[in-house]
């Protein structure tokens, strides 16, 4: 991972593979949303409601995947000091966040036929929201301290935050198998999937088109931020003279 | 109680949301990548 750590260095990968995931995550999203909404078959319990499974599983993964990546980013930070994990962990934050909240939001709004309510305090949901308002605290942490860190990333406190709120990723994964819950047990596991294969395939379209989407997003945001640094860094020098 | 109308609103929310952070985010790059490349012309 250090050979990325010059700024110059990532952004001759960074530029090229942001349109590339950008457009390519477009793709695949638009074409596993027309099949999931209308190839497959509606299902014989949940009816046409089930087409929710295609947006509101990959956002709840993406949710607890960019925590994991703040966390491994805060890591990098603290233990090894690279100059970008900083950058990568700030970058992460906003789609995080954004995508923690689509699956709350499609989360609910799946609820409401399914479950006759829009929402339930149960474990699986309220650790969800506790990752949301983690999101934002990080978000709001590192926006005032960004004159603290260095090279627009975030400051030691922001990085050990984004570090212990990963507890919180094994909560909500294991949420629904603890408490008695509304939301329903796991059913895409390591040793397979309880879910019926004509309706499953069109996830995978959809799961790898928001990853590459939100991949593109944090390549804008890192982009941003080191370009943003690149200008601080020569007014400063212009200001010394 | 309309399953399609649930559906559509699931799927809007997610598409607009991710669009105007998409949108959002591009034009902030833009932005701070051509201030950067005017400083380093200007060089």
């Amino acid at each position: 991972m250090h050979r990325f750590a010059n700024p110059a260095r990532f952004l001759k990968i960074a530029r090229p593979l942001t349109g590339w995931f950008f457009w390519l995550g477009l793709v695949l999203l638009l074409a596993g949303a027309g099949c999931g909404l209308f190839l497959t078959p509606a299902d014989y319990l949940q009816g046409q409601t089930v087409r929710i499974l295609y947006i509101h599983v990959p956002a709840a993964w993406l949710g607890m995947g960019g925590w994991t990546g703040i966390a491994i980013a805060a890591l990098m930070q603290l233990v090894w000091r690279h100059p970008l994990a900083a950058v990568a962990g700030r970058a992460i934050a906003g789609p995080g966040a954004l995508f923690t909240a689509i699956c709350l939001a499609t989360g609910s709004i799946w609820g409401r036929p399914t479950w006759g309510t829009w929402w339930e305090w149960d474990g699986r949901m309220t650790s969800m929201l506790v990752l949301l308002f983690l999101y934002l605290g990080y978000i709001a942490l590192a926006n005032a301290s960004a004159r603290q860190a260095e090279q627009g990333g975030v400051s030691s406190v922001t990085a050990i935050f984004g570090l212990v709120g990963a507890v919180n990723i094994p909560i909500i994964n294991r949420s629904v198998v603890w408490w008695n819950s509304l939301h329903q047990g796991p059913s895409i596991t390591l040793r397979g999937s309880s879910i019926d294969g004509s309706l499953l395939w069109p996830l995978g379209l959809t799961l790898l088109g928001f990853s590459l989407w939100f991949g593109a997003i944090v390549l804008m945001r890192m982009r941003t931020i080191l370009a943003r640094n690149k200008v601080e860094a020569r007014m400063r020098r212009l200001t010394r003279g | 109680m309309n399953q399609w109308a649930f559906v559509t609103a699931a799927y809007a929310v997610t598409f607009i949301g991710t669009a105007l952070v998409s949108i959002h985010s591009w034009r902030a790059m833009r932005s701070a990548e051509r201030q950067a490349d005017a400083l380093s012309t200007r060089d």
